[in-house]
């Protein structure tokens, strides 16, 4: 597990917003506010933020808070809201591109080789560790 | 020589704005023809059109070009007022000059320029036009309604008390529609079958309407005021004038294992049956695929018990042919599939249901009598969960669900929601909304009396999974305006899904020529000031066909298409479009292209005997338009290889000498 | 049949019951596992970013390879069917593939032609599950099999296309056709925890554990998955409910693997 009182490197938060929606390729206006894909979020109860609140948060330029909440290492990439959505809408997008925003600034890796022997033991598959540096690290 | 005057209208500023107005008509005087060039305010007003008609009278115009707005404004206002003064009204054509001009242009001096040239082709076209005059037809004085729901009856029954003879094609075996698979109708909660089932009578009784039920169309040809209609009356293997409806064949037959489509597959049916109660015709339908002597050759026992000898297995279907002067469609609607919808559990639990399901549930003469039970196990559900929008206000070329919002959803799921609360006290109903959407009389109402007094949990959020657990069905839902994730142990969930036209919409509207949106609903004339007519002259349009509607606008529709539909049965002749095409016989070979291409079946072919130049004779085929069935396309002058085709009023040379006065 | 194979990291370590039985039951059944040379690690998860190239790599080269053999590319590892699939439907998009391809260099550019399967959608689709039957020697008759999906095999169900994403049907026509019965439960396409077990090792655990006492109270003798990660996490999870792979029941049933659960 990464240091949870680490002081993180914000970008610059004139550009966020609209890097978020490019490197996504998600149109947060497509939402219609039904709150599906939160209905269906396997993570909303370890959710600060939760999956309607990144795509609402994105668009209305809210980006900060998202940058720096735990919410972003929560997120299982289950694909579900993908999957509900009505509106093809595509939350999870969001959260993995807030976390690359967060995680493309120097220092900022929520994941680090230190961190792998907190949790590391002998039946751990390999592909939890690939998955985890991947996600958490850049 | 034609004598033409020119008109250029400022339209207030809409044209004089951006278009110097006095400038195009001093340009457009110097044009050849042009003895008389104008522009005043307002062309439309009654001064503007007395103004025309004085100018044709004193300068002897035999041709106007009036420059102004689009053609479908005022062309028609235009002709008229040159008729009234004595010009052939296809003597005058139209300049656009403010929606292909004005409107688009900024520049005073481009506008201006742009502006003449389209005067100076306006004025080339009419040097070359020659009054043109309508046909008439006859109209046949009966209407052909499609689909027997309210839509439909009601149409059919404003038509008949009108005075003419009207047919209702119905393909189940009753009339009746989903208006007969309601329980009770929003907002006032009177019982369908009460309110309905006068009418169908009444339609039954009425001495204009003929119901041919458990029919199909089959053919239509034909064109407004002259269709031919081909029906196919399926064979029910029993005689429908025989039959008393007793219903003692249905109660001796051994086959009762049939899903009751009536009640959406909830109960079972014989093999021969008759839908309900107070279905209209009250007779018997033997159901082919179970019945065991149609199948097999065994059984015949509901023939043994018929007193009157109405049961006949060597029915066929039969086809008869009809003639009608308007055709009216209301083929209405069905709730989506809701297989692609499984987060909701429909397929994996009995106790997960349609809304129209529902309907039956509750209803007295549906499968548990009007009990509300669970289908699994029967018991009485103590919590309700409803979901809206299922299916609904999807994401556009979705693979699931469609892109638009079904109106009707939101009132009868608050009638719904209502209704178990009023006659189960202790059950708790919640309803998951994304937007309530209440518009209409006394509807906002409604849904807040649910809320109020009955007590109905309206949480503002979608519904994201249901799993069957336990004989439980655990919903897990958004509660948006709280911020939280709710889990809710549910007896019965309810989606309320999507509505969609009815299969048989497609191929009725290719039959119909008849034009269609891409979700299959009929398109209107104009969706504002011509709601319920097709673009296709002579079909008009009632119910839920043209777009998802309520019993109210139903039956308002229904009868705005029954007088569309009487205003055009009322006239003995019909004037034919006047622009038309013509074949030059001299110039045809005969080779069918036209013939292809027409959509209107206007073309014909006929052996036509010609004399040489060596004075022998030679018969030839040659093509021959019926004035009264061309709509004027003009597909077939441009697909015409030798230039023997043409349309009157759009004749080549003067589409040519458009082109030519355009590139001068 | 030879179909190219892409056994992934786990594979080779960790899951090596996954690899073997894959390749042995294929045999059995017509089809030879040709790996893929000089193979790389999918990376375990795809990134869904559009600017995300690097990590796209090793699947394009994976497609690429099999697509030059003629042979459609097989995984048997959830999350690599995942990533090379999604990988697969990203390369559709010209601006993205374009990018890929000047990465790549003219040689090795590939033009999104290949086709990967899961070895489950090639026992169903290309073998058929009646080709299955004929080799089971040693039916699981009476064995209760709760067949896990996760997420991986089957969302994004608009780019995966494995199976009907709310009601799969796959893995349990493959155990019926085993002779077992499969065990229907609610949790069977909920995520398991994932990735996120190294971050939340007591949420991944929990979620685990509901996946678990579905499936045990739903009469299941056992979980079969098709994903180590899965795999990993239900056995994490406290419970007692064993968890073994998809390929080794098939053994099992085929004769190749001596049951252990068989009493």
């Amino acid at each position: 597990m990464a240091d949870e009182n680490k002081e993180l490197k914000m970008p610059d938060m004139n550009y966020a917003k609209d890097e978020i929606i490019r490197i996504s390729g998600v149109n947060p206006r497509k939402c219609m506010r039904c709150g599906k894909c939160s209905a269906t979020c396997p993570a909303y109860d370890e959710m600060e933020y939760h999956p309607h609140q990144f795509v609402y948060m994105v668009e209305t330029g809210e980006i900060e808070p998202l940058l720096k909440s735990k919410s972003l290492y929560k997120c299982l990439s289950c694909f579900a809201c993908i999957d509900r959505c009505p509106r093809g809408v595509e939350p999870e997008k969001l959260v993995e591109a807030v976390r690359l925003t967060v995680e493309r600034q120097q220092g900022n890796d929520h994941f680090t080789p230190d961190s792998l022997a907190e949790f590391y033991d002998d039946d751990m598959p390999q592909q939890a560790i690939v998955s985890a540096f991947r996600k958490y690290r850049k | 020589m034609q004598r033409i005057g020119v008109f250029v209208c400022h339209c207030g500023t809409n044209i004089a704005g951006t278009v110097d107005v006095s400038q195009v008509a001093e340009a457009l005087s110097h044009e050849p023809g042009v003895v008389y060039s104008k522009d005043y305010t307002y062309m439309c007003s009654a001064t503007g059109q007395g103004m025309l008609k004085d100018a044709i009278r004193d300068y002897n115009l035999t041709g106007v070009v009036i420059c102004s707005c689009s053609p479908r404004m005022h062309e028609n206002t235009f002709r008229k007022a040159a008729e009234q003064a004595g010009l052939n009204p296809f003597m005058l054509e139209i300049a656009n000059i403010r929606e292909q001009c004005s409107w688009v242009h900024k520049d005073m001096a481009i506008g201006t320029a742009k502006a003449i040239v389209l005067g100076r082709a306006a004025v080339a076209k009419v040097n070359l036009n020659a009054p043109l005059t309508s046909g008439e037809t006859a109209v046949t004085k009966r209407a052909l309604v499609i689909g027997g729901g309210i839509a439909g009856i009601q149409t059919a029954l404003d038509i008949a008390d009108a005075g003419f003879p009207v047919d209702i094609v119905e393909k189940k075996p009753t009339i009746g529609g989903k208006m007969a698979q309601l329980d009770k109708t929003f907002p006032t909660l009177d019982c369908a079958a009460c309110i309905l089932t006068p009418k169908m009578v009444e339609a039954q009784q009425n001495e204009n309407i003929t119901i041919y039920s458990y029919s199909e169309v089959e053919d239509v040809k034909g064109f407004v005021g002259n269709f031919d209609v081909k029906i196919r009356r399926k064979a029910r293997y029993v005689d429908e004038t025989k039959c008393t409806g007793c219903g003692l064949c249905t109660e001796k037959c051994p086959m009762k294992k049939v899903p009751n489509e009536f009640n959406l597959g909830m109960d079972s049916r014989h093999a021969v049956y008759i839908p309900f109660a107070q279905a209209v015709p009250k007779v018997a339908t033997i159901d082919p695929n179970y019945c065991l002597k149609l199948k097999s050759g065994k059984c015949g026992l509901c023939s043994k018990v018929c007193s009157v000898g109405a049961i006949d297995y060597t029915q066929k279907d039969e086809i008869i042919e009809e003639k009608y002067g308007a055709i009216v469609v209301a083929t209405g609607y069905n709730p989506i599939s809701l297989d692609k919808f499984d987060e909701f559990a429909y397929s994996k639990s009995k106790d997960v249901i349609s809304s129209l399901e529902l309907e039956r549930l509750m209803n007295a003469a549906g499968p548990t009598g009007g009990t509300l039970l669970r289908p699994s196990d029967g018991t009485h559900p103590h919590t309700v969960v409803f979901v809206q929008c299922v299916g609904s206000r999807c994401e556009a070329n979705a693979e699931k669900g469609k892109e638009y919002c079904s109106k009707i959803c939101c009132m009868y799921t608050a009638k719904h929601a209502m209704l178990i609360r009023d006659k189960y006290p202790d059950t708790d109903v919640y309803v998951f909304y994304i937007d309530v959407r209440t518009p209409g009389k006394n509807f906002d109402e409604f849904y807040r009396r649910a809320v109020e007094q009955y007590g109905v949990h309206y949480i503002k959020g979608m519904v994201g999974k249901v799993t069957p657990e336990d004989g439980k069905l655990k919903v897990q839902a958004s509660d948006l305006l709280d911020n939280r994730q709710l889990k809710i142990d549910a007896d019965m969930v309810v989606l309320a899904a999507a509505i969609e036209p009815d299969k048989s919409a497609r191929p009725l509207a290719t039959m119909l020529t008849a034009s269609m949106d891409t979700n299959d609903f009929f398109t209107e004339a104009h969706p504002k000031l011509r709601p319920v007519e097709s673009p296709t002259a002579g079909v008009f349009l009632s119910g839920v066909c043209q777009g998802p509607k309520d019993i109210p606008e139903t039956v308002a529709q229904a009868g705005a298409a029954a007088s569309k539909a009487i205003g055009l049965l009322c006239k003995d002749k019909l004037k034919n479009n006047a622009c038309v095409a013509e074949s030059n016989e001299m110039m045809c070979n005969g080779c069918s292209q036209c013939e292809k291409v027409c959509a209107y079946g206007a073309i014909t072919y006929v052996d036509k005997e010609f004399r040489m130049p060596d004075r022998t004779t030679q018969v030839r085929r040659v093509a021959s338009v019926n004035p009264a069935v061309c709509q004027g396309c003009g597909a077939c002058a441009s697909a015409c290889p030798s230039g023997a085709m043409d349309l009157k009023g759009f004749k080549n040379d003067q589409i040519l000498a458009e082109v030519d006065a355009l590139c001068r | 049949m030879t179909v190219s194979y892409f056994p992934g990291c786990t594979l080779k370590n960790k899951a090596v019951d996954l690899d073997k039985y894959a390749r042995q039951t294929a045999e059995k059944l017509g089809v030879t596992f040709e790996e893929l040379d000089e193979w790389q690690c999918c990376g375990g998860v795809f990134t869904e970013s559009t600017d995300e190239i690097a990590t796209k790599l090793s699947s394009v080269r994976a497609l690429k390879k099999a697509e030059d053999l003629g042979n459609i590319l097989v995984t048997v590892c959830s999350a690599c069917h995942n990533v090379i699939k999604q990988t697969n439907y990203q390369m559709s998009d010209e601006d993205f593939a374009s990018k890929v391809n000047n990465y790549l260099g003219s040689e090795e550019a590939y033009d999104g032609q290949a086709v990967e399967k899961h070895y489950l959608e090639l026992l169903r689709d290309d073998i058929g599950f009646d080709s299955v039957k004929k080799q089971v020697v040693n039916p699981l008759k009476g064995k209760k099999i709760a067949c896990y999906y996760g997420c991986l095999l089957l969302r994004p169900s608009k780019v995966m296309k494995t199976d009907d994403p709310e009601n799969p049907s796959i893995m349990e026509d493959l155990v019926k056709s085993l002779g077992a019965e499969p065990v229907y439960y609610a949790a069977r396409n909920e995520c398991c925890g994932g990735y996120v077990v190294a971050d939340s090792p007591e949420f991944s655990k929990r979620r685990a554990k509901d996946i678990c006492d579905g499936a045990e109270k739903a009469g299941a003798d056992m979980i079969v998955t098709a994903c180590p990660l899965c795999m990993y996490n239900l056995k994490k999870s406290g419970s007692d409910i064993p968890v073994v792979y998809f390929t080794e029941v098939m053994a099992e049933a085929f004769g190749i693997k001596e049951g252990e659960n068989n009493g």
